[in-house]
């Protein structure tokens, strides 16, 4: 067992925690985003480099963005933005 | 008792994928927002993804790309778990695709994410 | 003499099925109507006097309470079960081969075959690529459907009239149409970037599908980086500068003719040669970009057609339409 491999394998699991932990549906987003993107260097350490290209584009690319959108559609985005940004009036 | 962690320390890939399906499954259990649920259930997928891959994998030998005409098979890993995990990452997002515009839908008709409120409402509106 | 209002809620109650306490306590003036003896008047004083019996007030206590009851059930039946499942699964996992191990039971005959005789049977250096388009090219085929398929749904679930849209009347005005044309369009840094890494990508995920045979890479991922490349164009530019040279027509075509020439790609496999390993395409050179015989077009195939998904469900997701 290296080292590199275990700290990669606990981020995976921190990652997966910290995303049902979390309140905010951006921030667990965000998160799933970096899930992804050690995924990918996971899949390096086990010699599949396909994979890895694969999880990098879709995983932390296509997926992440569809999530994104679908935030943006329902407004989830807009509504956090309001909450954190309450006492700054930034109209354009 | 000793046996098994010394087990589930050699199967280290193995141990933190199987953690990771039980971290996924209870969130798709026991969030009732449906973005987690979704979220959740694509933990699952990487923790599936990640057992098979690794149960292809062999300590010390290469990607299976022939290098210099040299196909022996003893010194590549197992390029079947690839080859299946490829095709079933591509599956996975477009099911999660599907399953966000399914909850577009929802959203537009019930103006929430909660699953228990959707319930509530489309059963009130049934009857 | 009939009581209006004694009977209207006589009436209610009989709609509702639900008793109401409030609504039977009567005013003196309806008190006094109730002392004539009519047959209705009879019946309303004996559901006034009744205790509410036991079968509607366990009912009704249900309706309260049995949500609240039913959700913490569900949560102590889910931590049992994910509990369970973990601890079963993690017993399994003892039982494994160690990892990274050459005797894994996974190791088979089958892998030797798909390792050793690769170059000479479909002419790829990296096996991955000729394993799922050669040898298990069925499989990919059917993987292609299911993307299309799964775009058609999400076609069929968000996409929004362009007619309607055009004459400013959509059938959910306050759902859909408030963000549907926003464009992010004066962001300097997007554009400047975009316009750094849109060409570059387009032209890595070309580069990875021409690789494909002979490095890591394919269909799946050159298709995934270029369709990446396609959502940063239209976030970055605008939908109308991408629909100048992606539009609908363009899309359906595309699309088609992907799935079309790897269907027949599959089919001349079927007819020349049952495990398509004794055709007569020329193989190419193991290891140069022209390799692998049939698994360089199918792997354009597939690729251009995974763009084509990526795209279309980033596409409807934004604006409901290509």
């Amino acid at each position: 067992m290296t080292l590199f491999d275990g700290i990669l394998l606990a981020f995976l699991i921190i990652c997966a925690i910290s995303v049902s932990v979390t309140r905010n549906l951006l921030a667990s987003i965000i998160i799933y985003m970096s899930f992804s993107l050690i995924m990918s260097v996971l899949w390096l350490t086990l010699e599949a480099p396909d994979l890895a290209i694969t999880e990098a584009a879709v995983g932390a690319g296509v997926t992440s963005l569809l999530f994104f959108a679908t935030l943006k559609k329902i407004h989830a985005i807009k509504a956090e933005d309001a909450k954190s940004g309450e006492d700054e009036s930034d109209e354009e | 008792m000793p046996d098994f962690l010394q087990n589930l320390l050699t199967n280290y890939y193995e141990t933190a994928a199987v953690i990771l399906f039980g971290i996924g499954f209870t969130t798709l259990l026991m969030h009732r927002n449906l973005i987690k649920k979704i979220v959740g259930l694509n933990f699952m997928d990487s923790a599936v993804y990640l057992f098979l891959a690794s149960k292809g994998y062999i300590a010390g030998r290469l990607a299976p790309i022939i290098t210099d005409g040299d196909s022996d098979p003893s010194k590549y890993v197992n390029p079947i778990p690839t080859g299946l995990v490829l095709t079933g990452i591509v599956v996975s997002v477009s099911v999660t695709a599907f399953l966000l515009a399914l909850t577009c839908r929802l959203y537009d008709r019930f103006h929430t994410l909660d699953i228990d409120e959707i319930t509530h409402l489309a059963r009130k509106e049934r009857d | 003499m009939r009581n209006d209002g004694a009977f209207a809620r006589l009436v209610r109650f009989v709609e509702d099925g639900t008793f109401q306490e409030e609504s039977f306590t009567l005013s003196p003036a309806e008190k006094a109507a109730l002392d004539t003896d009519t047959p209705e008047n009879r019946w309303l004083t004996s559901v006034q006097h009744s205790e509410k019996p036991v079968g509607a007030r366990l009912m009704s206590w249900f309706a309260d309470k049995g949500f609240d009851l039913f959700n913490n059930l569900y949560r102590i039946a889910s931590v049992f079960i994910c509990v369970t499942l973990i601890g079963v699964l993690l017993t399994v996992v003892s039982f494994l081969p160690a990892f990274g191990s050459a005797d894994n039971p996974a190791v088979n005959e089958v892998v030797e075959r798909y390792v050793s005789r690769s170059i000479e049977e479909t002419g790829t250096t990296n096996a991955v690529a000729g394993m799922i388009s050669a040898y298990r090219g069925f499989d990919t085929l059917g993987e292609a459907h299911v993307l299309f398929v799964a775009a058609c749904s999400v076609i069929i679930l968000l996409r929004v009239d362009p007619s309607e849209r055009k004459h400013g009347r959509l059938l959910n005005p306050d759902l859909l149409g408030e963000d549907l044309d926003f464009e992010p369009n004066t962001d300097l840094i997007l554009r400047k970037a975009a316009k750094l890494l849109v060409p570059l990508s387009f032209i890595f995920g070309l580069y990875v599908i021409l690789n494909g045979t002979s490095s890591p890479g394919g269909g799946f991922s050159g298709g995934a980086l270029m369709g990446a490349g396609l959502i940063l164009s239209s976030t970055a530019f605008g939908f109308k500068r991408t629909e100048r040279f992606f539009g609908d027509e363009m899309y359906h075509v595309v699309k088609t003719a992907c799935l079309t020439v790897y269907a027949l790609l599959m089919a001349y496999f079927i007819f020349m040669g049952a495990n398509g390993f004794e055709d007569h395409v020329w193989l190419g050179v193991p290891g140069g970009i022209v390799s692998g015989g049939l698994i360089l077009p199918i792997n354009a195939a597939v690729g251009f057609e995974v763009a084509c998904t990526m795209y279309c469900f980033y596409a409807l997701f934004r604006k409901g339409g290509l």
